[in-house]
């Protein structure tokens, strides 16, 4: 019983050296969003902002649209969220709960197009979009990715999983095939339901390939293409790049602190299953 | 009994609301992923380039060309050798990390909510503070290395050390997605296991090589197969932190070469074709991986 107390410390102090590696660059990315340019500039570096300058945030709004870049990956995020799933949903709807031919053959089409990299199908996706005249528009950045083979195949074993018995209840009761679709299926697959959305939402609020190409002006960028062109927009001045990233950073951040369950249990049902 | 079930005709009705439900998902996948992977394959044969309004058939020219191009066998390289050193850094590091995470220890949830925590961050935000973190001059970085008596490193404008700085990165940013995965399949290992096997006088090494690593073996599989996948999708970090393509093309990826060689030379076709060789070495090398691993896996 000793020793494991002697390694239960052990992995303590590992775990902690590694602790300091993984959060060292949150710590400087803080500390650096309130530097002036020149403690940014100082050699050797300052650890410490001298004078903390929160002018650093508001500075940033006037180089760039932050605003805007904010707004846009919200609304694009938000609204390919909302009709990935809904499409996915009925989707999965169909491949788990309903009897027709061909099903076998959709499912297996639907697993094989998750191995597939976007990259491979994204130039003919780029002429497909400017023939529909959708570059640099909102419809553009969403339309693309509103078929999504994972989220469609992580739904169908948990609809599969509702008892029959609940489905044939309500069918009984007069239910039609929608309504048994959102009074037994949906109401009991909450958490599946969960765990797809925060998947989805931050699959799509950290794209970046994508919407680096298919925008061109400056009002259609999102965050993540915002804060590449700071770098050559903001002559590189860190402490004002800092500031932007904390600003990115910070929703994402309070939104794992406050569901970090949620998170992790996400990670693990997508994951193994 | 289920052989009479299966003769029995499908429901008319059910069998049209499966296909209206579906219809939505096939129509997109159609658009998005069915034609564009046929026209990829077309684009490949064609000497398009976005300026010109016309296209001709040249055959495998646009391959010949790529094949012949150092960028692009630099860039197939580049990208083996970020799987290559990747992979297996991150299998050995979030195994380790989650076998010392399973034991009962002090603030426990707070170690695995921070390891983590890097995992959630937008990756350009994330890139960003690293850029600096690398910085020769006025970065962090160079001076702990003085700290310790360490010559300073020019990280990413180094040819030799910018695909290591990449993946030193990349490894910060992923591990915890892989602890996670590993934490849960340790945890699901009962208990009684171990405990019989070192009853029977099995001591630690013996017991993670011939039980822990065995059963854990379908997440290994798992863990592989999404690096591999994820390593030949890699762009985001490479193309904010090495804007072109690292010093003497160090970092060029394959996904680089094909945004370059598309969005900024506009050469579709030699795009499409190296898309198509992307394309045909992650099949093979996924079907590989299939072959070897012996268990189930579950794909995302």
């Amino acid at each position: 019983m000793k020793s494991r107390e002697m390694k239960n410390t052990i992995a303590f102090f590992l775990l902690s050296i590694g602790l300091v590696v993984m959060l060292f660059p949150f710590f400087w990315m803080v500390l650096s969003a309130f530097k002036s340019q020149k403690d940014v500039y100082a050699y050797p570096p300052i650890w410490f902002p001298k004078l903390w300058q929160f002018e650093n945030f508001k500075k940033v709004f006037d180089l760039v649209p932050f605003g805007r870049y904010y707004f846009n990956s919200i609304l694009v995020s938000v609204l390919s969220t909302i009709g990935q799933i809904g499409v996915s949903v009925l989707a999965a709807y169909s491949l788990a709960r309903l009897r027709f031919p061909f099903k076998k053959f959709i499912y297996t089409f639907i697993l094989s197009t998750m191995l597939m990299p976007f990259v491979v199908t994204m130039i003919p996706t780029f002429l497909i979009i400017s023939s529909f005249k959708w570059i640099d528009t909102y419809q553009g950045l969403i339309v693309p990715f509103l078929f999504n083979g994972f989220s469609i195949i992580f739904l169908v074993p948990f609809f599969e999983s509702i008892p029959r018995d609940l489905q044939d209840a309500a069918r009984i009761d007069g239910c039609g095939y929608f309504k048994i679709l959102f009074a037994v299926i949906l109401s009991n697959s909450r958490s599946a339901l969960s765990t797809i959305t925060l998947f989805s939402f931050l699959g799509h609020w950290r794209n970046y390939l994508w919407p680096l190409i298919a925008t061109n002006t400056t009002e259609m960028r999102t965050l993540p293409i915002g804060l590449k062109y700071l770098i050559s927009e903001g002559g590189s001045e860190y402490h004002l790049l800092m500031a932007a990233s904390l600003m990115a950073i910070i929703p994402v951040l309070v939104l794992y602190i406050f569901m970090e369950k949620q998170f992790i249990k996400s990670v693990t049902m997508t994951g193994i299953k | 009994m289920m052989k009479r079930r299966s003769l029995v005709k499908y429901n008319k009705k059910e069998t049209m609301v499966a296909y209206i439900c579906l219809l939505p998902a096939l129509t997109f996948a159609f658009i998005f992923v069915v034609i564009p992977l046929i026209n990829v394959f077309y684009l490949s044969l064609t000497n398009w380039d976005l300026i010109k309004t016309s296209k001709k058939f040249i055959g495998l020219q646009n391959y010949k060309y790529i094949f012949s191009d150092a960028k692009f066998t630099k860039s197939i390289v580049n990208t083996l050798l970020f799987a290559g050193v990747k992979i297996p850094a991150d299998l050995v590091l979030s195994l380790c990390i989650a076998m010392l995470l399973d034991r009962k220890i002090w603030v426990r949830r707070f170690f695995r909510a921070s390891y983590f925590a890097p995992v959630v961050l937008p990756m350009v935000a994330a890139t960003l503070i690293w850029i600096w973190i690398y910085d020769p001059t006025f970065g962090p970085l160079n001076q702990i290395l003085e700290l310790f008596g360490l010559s300073p490193v020019k990280w990413l404008y180094d040819p030799k050390w910018a695909m290591f700085s990449v993946i030193l990165f990349s490894l910060w940013k992923g591990l915890g997605y892989n602890i996670v995965i590993f934490l849960a399949g340790l945890q699901a290992i009962p208990d009684t296991y171990s405990e019989a096997a070192r009853i029977d006088g099995a001591n630690d090494r013996q017991i993670f090589f011939k039980i822990t690593l065995p059963l854990l073996s379908p997440i290994v599989n798992f863990v592989v197969l999404m690096g591999i996948i994820n390593s030949f999708k890699i762009f985001t970090q490479i193309s904010v932190m090495t804007p072109e393509g690292g010093p003497l093309y160090s970092t060029g990826v394959m996904v680089f070469y094909i945004y370059q060689q598309a969005f900024e030379k506009f050469k579709i076709g030699r795009a499409s074709a190296a898309a198509v060789i992307l394309f045909l070495m992650v099949l093979a090398l996924t079907g590989v991986q299939k072959k070897l691993g012996k268990k189930h896996i579950h794909y995302m």
